[in-house]
């Protein structure tokens, strides 16, 4: 009885507010309509753009671009998908380009050792600076931003000391059952293309369907009311790190089977298009609301626009770059737009 | 730094950290001085302090930009991208003379500024998605003007490069000029208060009725205006203008300069000294593991443990 006391002097005070900004009754379906947007805008936006493309250039809805876009966007993807996680805890995690060069590299080296080194190698070593991320984080407490900095510095140094200084590149033997998972097609698609489904099914299923993934959202919703509520605090952090490392590794030893080499220059400025990616796709960088689907459609977008930029060819590929740039501004004005006004109904 | 702590910590550990994130960076400063003069051949030449002081003037620059966004509780990633724009810019405009070159490139470096603050302040964006935007966009520019490097032959552009006064190269004097500029701003003007306010906490400033937006968007313009000058001064260092690699990875530089100099990454406070003393104590890390022949591969990492090792020591003040 207490409780609905005080929460009655607030409500009609709310209802002041959503009658000063919109119509009483509208108000609603308005913020269903923000919601709607803040989901699905960058879904839209991706079908709008390629049905425009495929009009505008006959080279771009044919199978072979669809197929290779589709794999070049995979490895981005599963960086992406662990950079979701990451997010939706309210943090970020800049070590991801290079742990995604560093997993290349180390299941180049490895395999010379055998599949089973190649495949486990990445995954130890990327999931490893991973936890040591998530401890500075959770435990130590220090900003994510700053430690996943020096994590990206750390783990470029330790790919290139492993490469004598990026000068020696290891290779990845043809027909070896890497070589076949990085390149081999299975019903016309890359398998990196199934590969990356796979785990977007299960990041899914794991962000919305367990106590896991429920501790994410509570975390990046509001830290203390979850500590207060019981929620593992720490270790959902150290795990989502951990996460993020093992897939940005994972991401990179596929990138790796598809090259047939541990490039050593790969990876830069990754962490941007992967942030970039999950923001267009309608995570709040403040945590707590974000969807992996919509990671996905942003990766796709990225590239789809890529590919466009690419097919006009009087366009150099630095436009590329100034179109991520001001396609990432006018999102998230969006979003932080769609946001106040669903704070403010 | 390491050694510092070990030795002192039989004393009060607060006071240890407190001291540590004050003076911790001067005392690696000259802990490394003291190592590198008794094991480093040649270390004591003129000509290699100049050596140092040219290269990491640039550094210092963009890093005193850096602190004052720093405590506004910000952060500024697109420095980098700011001085390669400034490179192109340059190349592009060095055919009407040094000063109306000069000129276009404050302009421009002015614009990207307004867009970050304004994106900050005006929309509310977080400061490292707005400035992530400027420096994917900011540097898509810069290749776009100037899509490969370019030579610059000017002899003004080479004289601002590798001319001095009295020994002292104008690199140096400019870094100089700047930091003592930038440290009146934040210690005697009003606009400096006001900055720490709005860094302390935002809410409260704007309570107060200080032009929280009107100062945002000076410190971001003015941030970009130091990256612009680094990114000419390199440029006229290098006499080349190369915005495909002018800059990379300069954000972080400069963040770990601001932080190792003890300003901590939750606003309110700025150290300028401390600053400019941690741009020299990496530099010098760098400098030593290099003349020892360690690969770069070795300097990444030690940075990286660096800036670990800062943060931490000063993560007691954010919670206080």
């Amino acid at each position: 009885m207490t409780a609905t006391k005080t929460d009655a002097p607030v409500a009609p005070a709310g209802d002041g507010k959503q009658a000063a900004a919109t119509e009483p009754v509208g108000s609603a379906r308005s913020e269903r309509l923000s919601a709607l947007v803040q989901q699905h805008g960058a879904l839209a936006v991706l079908v709008v753009v390629s049905l425009v493309a495929s009009f505008s250039f006959d080279s771009f809805a044919t199978g072979d671009n669809v197929g290779n876009m589709a794999t070049s966007s995979a490895f981005l993807a599963i960086v992406a998908l662990g950079m979701t996680f990451v997010i939706i805890t309210g943090g970020i995690d800049l070590s991801v380009g290079s742990l995604f060069a560093l997993g290349g590299v180390l299941a180049a080296w490895g395999s010379r050792h055998g599949t089973l080194v190649a495949l486990l190698l990445p995954l130890v070593v990327c999931g490893a600076i991973g936890v040591v991320n998530g401890l500075l984080v959770a435990r130590s407490r220090l900003a994510p931003f700053i430690v996943t900095l020096a994590a990206m510095l750390g783990a470029r140094g330790l790919m290139l000391a492993l490469t004598d200084e990026g000068a020696n590149t290891y290779l990845i033997g043809k027909g070896s059952f890497l070589a076949e998972l990085g390149q081999g097609t299975t019903l016309g698609l890359g398998n990196p293309v199934w590969i990356t489904l796979a785990l977007f099914v299960a990041g899914a299923v794991v962000l919305r369907r367990t106590r896991f993934g429920q501790h994410v959202y509570a975390v990046g919703g509001n830290e203390d009311a979850a500590a207060l509520m019981g929620a593992p605090v720490a270790r959902t952090k150290i795990l989502v790190y951990t996460l993020s490392g093992v897939l940005a590794g994972l991401a990179g030893a596929l990138n790796a089977a598809w090259l047939a080499s541990g490039v050593t220059i790969l990876g830069n400025g990754m962490e941007l298009d992967a942030i970039a990616a999950v923001v267009i796709g309608g995570t709040l960088l403040t945590g707590g609301l974000g969807y992996v689907s919509g990671s996905l459609v942003g990766v796709l977008l990225l590239r789809v626009i890529q590919n466009v930029i690419n097919q006009v060819g009087s366009l150099d590929s630095s436009y590329q770059q100034v179109v991520s740039g001001a396609f990432l501004a006018l999102v998230v004005i969006a979003q932080t737009w769609l946001g106040r006004r669903r704070q403010l109904l | 730094m390491a050694e510092a702590t070990l030795k002192t910590v039989p004393l009060d550990k607060a006071r240890v950290m407190q001291w540590l994130q004050t003076y911790g960076v001067y005392a690696g400063v000259a802990l490394l001085l003291v190592v590198n003069i008794a094991i480093t051949p040649h270390f004591l030449s003129a000509e290699n302090f100049r050596t140092q002081a040219v290269q990491v003037a640039p550094v210092i620059i963009v890093a005193l930009g850096m602190a004052l966004v720093i405590g506004t509780e910000g952060v500024d990633l697109s420095v980098g991208a700011v001085m390669a724009l400034a490179a192109s810019v340059t190349a592009l405009y060095l055919g009407y003379g040094l000063l109306p070159a000069l000129l276009v490139v404050a302009v421009f470096a002015a614009v990207v500024g307004l867009a970050n603050g304004a994106l900050v302040a005006f929309v509310g964006v977080q400061p490292i998605v707005a400035t992530l935007a400027l420096m994917v966009g900011g540097r898509g520019v810069a290749l776009v003007l100037l899509p490969q490097l370019e030579d610059l032959r000017n002899p003004s552009l080479a004289s601002l490069g590798s001319g001095d006064v009295l020994g002292i190269p104008y690199l140096i004097l400019i870094a100089t000029v700047l930091a003592l500029l930038v440290a009146f701003v934040v210690r005697r003007t009003t606009f400096g208060r006001q900055l720490l306010a709005i860094g302390d906490s935002r809410p409260a400033a704007e309570l107060a009725g200080l032009p929280v937006r009107r100062v945002l968007i000076l410190v971001y313009v003015g941030c970009a205006l130091l990256a612009a000058v680094a990114g000419v001064l390199a440029t006229a260092r290098l006499q080349a203008s190369d915005p495909t690699s002018l800059g990379n990875l300069m954000e972080l530089s400069a963040i770990t300069a601001v932080v190792v100099g003890g300003t901590p990454l939750t606003g309110g406070r700025v150290n300028i000294a401390g600053t400019v003393a941690g741009a020299v104590l990496i530099q010098l890390l760098t400098a030593t593991l290099i003349k020892h022949d360690l690969p770069p591969s070795w300097t990444q990492i030690a940075q990286a443990i660096v800036i670990v090792a800062a943060v931490y020591a000063a993560r007691g003040r954010g919670k206080r």
